[in-house]
């Protein structure tokens, strides 16, 4: 009985049902691999817990004109800004200055309620904390790297590129927000 | 055992690996057949739907029992580990398959239970403990504050938590069931301790209270719970009939799913896993054979 | 066999990373082309098993531990966390608590097939010394694991074993008591345990691994054992690693995750404890205290010992034979197909093996064969799990310290084959016990 070694030597018949079956086997493993893959990835996607507190409810109704509210929505925080009419007439006043990002006053906030002024409180530079009644425009300024915001958050001085994020939200009541 | 098991090749091998799968069912066994010296009674012999690798929860029943929980268990036993947004996860009591893409936490069925329970929190303005109603987010509201509340209005007894309690016992399911709806008149001979009822499908060791022969110690233990499953307890909304089995097969149905709440899609994702094994396995092991075809070993 | 490298780099990135880090001649070398022998069986499947094992533990449980928390208040309700809000948490973790039943699986007969086979005779010591290394990194690192979820049989695991080293207090009062003080980091087993154990069960992971490195580094020195057991003499005892072993590991690996697959998705509490699904609580003991299967026969051992210094000793003598077993089995044939007499001698340690695993699993005092009655309580008497145990367990010791020495010296072996491949050829071979004599076409 003759030994031969040589794998290609040996497989003799039909090469391409020799060649199908290897193909199909390494195939099947490589689908096997990749569906093994997307649990290890997804795992790392935000757990159930989390995603469930994705939206919160806030009252908004003990915030006084001139003050913020700083709520914590998705691990970042929230300014809910009770504008004082100053502060609005100011704003609408720039609506059409040079600006980074332009957006008026009105697409900063929900019709008929001008004097609550919500968005995301994190630079759109690199991610600090604006200070609240800070900087020449009255709004905001970052410590970071010297953005300044006025009160409507769009982005007037410094680095950042964009106006501060406006979350998704909706009054469920007059003095009661839903964020999320 | 011979040395052919041992083999050389071939499908000795494949009889070497299903002596391997033995022997470690064997030392499963060997495990599983484990018993303290307590003889409680085998749970009664009591069919699921989710048993099995093919099971699955019947939604009805699941919501019939979460009214047995939330009516009669709740009461005095908490469930720490789930959150009203559970109860409308895929596959649970009032998961919506018609909506799938609302999440669990935005369910009007989770929201609408959720608010029916008050929970404390903190005012953030005074500081003071308060009291706000639940959200889906909310964990299921506790009846005690504490263990030594709990212990205080049981009797000094602590009900356990039942987020997993169908996992934390032998026998499962059936064993929730059988307790339930098994207390007994304790046998004469019997000294029934104060605040304490004799049931013979819960772990103990009764030969201190017991007078009788000394090789005729009845089964069972004592529990702290009185009955509370009879008929007519629970009023269920969908015209099943309020006898006590019914509420005794429909809550061990919800804490069994509320302890493994993936287990139906475990299994079925275990069927795909396993019949893709068997093609990918197939095809390796042809491809092997055509590899060493020509080889004699 | 560590013979000339056969390894041609192909491309120019190939030749220039060949002169100064010749890492795919490595691999090349260690995988594709190393010349193994032709006539291994299934049980040498073993080896690839547990790689692919290793690889799946480390695997998910870095995963596991970006989720888990290490902290005695906590801990349980991360676990629980992962099951039930971590996306595909549960198979997360229920295949890195089942890839711990069957890494002790695979590994016992690994340790089995070399126990037959003679695989730790010269020239490979070395090897099964790593082979041992790394057994008991395994045991410890699947007991800390264990300790981790926090539940009452993870919590009572712990204190029961760590109160193992306070029988040093028999021989040096205080001793004892100093080194389980120093282990916990408190009083009891505590928080402080629980952070110590997480540290070091996500450390000596990647110490096993190391001493793999090692293990097969020793293995491509003097080449697989194999069947037969006589020394590879030619090239035509042997055939290159691929695709020959690739495929038929491959093959062995699929087959072997089929039943890792049946337990995580269909019966993944099946070889746990209800008990630790209650969270750990120092104030109350669960009823029986049992440690996972793999650990049961070295239990029945600790408590074959009235005494506890010597129950531990025994203990961790038992694990000590594997170490010395290179110098204890004096026989000069290597593979127990040419020793029909030491055969049947390691059916009954195998044998004595799963009993006392079975022992380990009982109450001590249950009764096996019962004979009698107790006169006051009615229990049955006689030969209780206790004295089996004590059988078992002398038998353990006596194949390792007496029968394998012994034997080497006076029994009778069958004749041994020249080379792998004599047996191969079918002159005379139905004569032989040993005769790889099936066919190609009977081969799988």
């Amino acid at each position: 009985m003759a030994e031969t070694v040589n794998a290609h030597e040996t497989h003799g018949d039909d090469p391409s049902r020799r060649d199908f079956i290897h193909i199909a086997a390494m195939a099947t493993g490589a689908v096997g691999v990749a569906a093994v893959a997307w649990p290890f990835i997804d795992q790392m996607n935000p757990s159930a817990d989390t995603l469930a507190l994705a939206s919160i409810e806030q009252d908004i109704g003990k915030v006084a004109p001139g003050q913020q509210l700083v709520v914590k929505w998705r691990g970042k925080p929230v300014f809910v800004r009770h504008r004082t009419p100053a502060e609005i007439a100011a704003s609408v006043k720039d609506d059409h200055a040079d600006m980074r990002d332009p957006a008026t006053d009105a697409s900063r906030t929900k019709p008929g309620k001008q004097e609550w002024l919500i968005v995301i409180g994190v630079c759109t530079h690199l991610g600090c904390v604006p200070n609240f009644g800070t900087g020449d425009y009255g709004g905001w300024f970052c410590p970071c790297h010297g953005s300044v915001y006025d009160t409507a958050g769009r982005i007037r001085k410094g680095p950042a590129p964009r106006n501060l994020e406006l979350p998704s939200y909706e009054f469920t009541g007059p003095t009661k927000v839903k964020i999320g | 055992m011979s040395s052919s098991i041992l083999g050389r090749s071939g499908f000795h091998g494949l009889r070497a690996l299903a002596v391997a799968a033995l022997a470690l069912g064997v030392a499963a066994l060997g495990t599983g057949v484990a018993q303290a010296k307590t003889n409680a009674k085998e749970p009664q012999e009591v069919s699921f739907s989710f048993e099995g690798p093919f099971g699955r929860f019947d939604q009805a029943e699941l919501q019939r029992g979460f009214k047995v929980y939330a009516e009669v268990c709740s009461a005095c036993h908490s469930m720490n580990l789930l959150s009203y947004r559970d109860l409308a996860q895929p596959g649970g009591p009032f998961w919506d398959p018609k909506h799938p893409n609302i999440s669990p936490a935005e369910s009007p069925y989770a929201k609408a239970i959720a608010a029916q329970y008050k929970v404390p929190d903190i005012d953030p303005d005074t500081g003071d403990v308060i009291q706000r109603p639940a959200t889906a987010a909310d964990r299921f509201k506790a009846p005690f504050a504490n263990e030594a509340a709990a212990r205080a209005a049981n009797g000094g007894a602590l009900p356990p938590d039942l987020s997993v309690i169908a996992r934390a016992r032998e026998g499962g399911p059936a064993y929730i069931y059988s307790l339930l709806l098994g207390y007994e008149e304790a046998p004469a001979g019997m000294t029934v301790p104060d605040g304490k009822y004799y049931n013979p499908y819960m772990a103990g060791d009764m030969s201190s209270y017991w007078k009788g022969a000394k090789d005729k110690v009845p089964e069972g233990g004592f529990i702290a719970m009185a009955r509370q499953l009879v008929d007519d307890r629970v009023q269920f909304d969908d015209k099943t009939p309020s006898t006590a089995a019914n509420e005794a097969h429909a809550v061990a149905t919800f804490l069994a799913w509320a302890a493994d709440p993936h287990q139906v899609e475990r299994k079925q994702t275990g069927i795909a896993v396993m019949l893709f094994l068997l093609v990918f396995t197939l095809l390796t092991y042809l491809s092997y054979r055509q590899i060493w075809r020509n080889v004699s070993h | 066999m560590s013979g000339h490298s056969k390894y041609e780099p192909k491309t120019g990135f190939e030749r220039w990373l060949d002169v100064r880090l010749p890492i795919v001649r490595m691999a090349y070398d260690t995988a594709i082309d190393f010349p193994t022998p032709k006539n291994l069986n299934y049980w040498w499947t073993f080896g690839g098993i547990l790689a692919v094992c290793l690889v799946i533990q480390i695997v998910t449980g870095v995963v596991l531990a970006m989720h888990y928390v290490a902290n005695a208040g906590l801990a349980f309700n991360s676990v629980e966390h992962i099951m039930r809000d971590v996306n595909h948490g549960w198979m997360i973790r229920y295949i890195h608590a089942n890839g711990a039943s069957m890494f002790f699986l695979a590994v016992y007969v690994h340790i089995a097939r070399g126990l037959y086979y003679g695989s730790y005779k010269a020239p490979r010591e070395i090897l099964w010394l790593l082979g041992c290394v790394i057994y008991l990194l395994m045991m410890a690192t699947a007991f800390m694991g264990y300790v981790l979820p926090w539940g009452q049989m993870s919590y009572y695991g712990a204190v029961v074993i760590t109160n193992l080293f306070s029988a040093f207090d028999n021989v040096i009062p205080g001793v004892g008591t100093a080194i389980t003080t120093w282990l916990w980091g408190g009083f009891a087993v505590d928080n402080a345990t629980l952070n110590r154990f997480f540290s070091l069960h996500y450390l000596l992971p990647f110490m096993i691994a190391g001493v793999v490195g090692l293990h097969i580094w020793a293995l491509h020195v003097p080449g697989n054992n194999n069947p037969v057991g006589v020394d590879v003499k030619s090239k035509e005892d042997t055939v290159p690693f691929h695709p020959y072993y690739t495929v038929k590991d491959g093959f062995a690996i699929l087959v072997f995750l089929l039943l890792f697959s049946w337990f995580v998705f269909f019966a993944p509490e099946a070889l746990g404890h209800a008990d630790n699904q209650v969270m750990a609580n120092p104030l109350a003991t669960p009823s029986h205290i049992v440690p996972e299967w793999y650990f049961l026969p070295f239990y029945a051992i600790l408590r074959a010992v009235p005494d506890k210094l010597f129950g531990v000793l025994g203990m961790f003598g038992a694990i000590a034979m594997l170490f010395a077993l290179p110098w204890l089995d004096t026989s000069k044939v290597r593979s127990m197909r040419y020793r029909p007499t030491a055969r049947w001698f390691f059916f009954l340690f195998i044998a004595a093996t799963l009993g006392l695993g079975w022992c380990g699993g009982k109450l001590p005092d249950d009764v096996v064969i019962p004979i009698g009655r107790d006169a006051v309580t009615g229990d049955p008497t006689g030969f209780t799990v206790v004295m089996l145990s004590r059988v078992l367990a002398v038998y353990y010791f006596a194949y390792f310290i007496a029968v394998l020495p012994l034997l080497g010296l006076f029994e009778k072996t069958l004749p041994v084959p020249d080379t792998i491949s004599t047996p191969v050829l079918p002159k005379g071979g139905a004569a032989m016990l040993s005769g790889a004599t099936a066919s190609p076409e009977k081969k799988g």
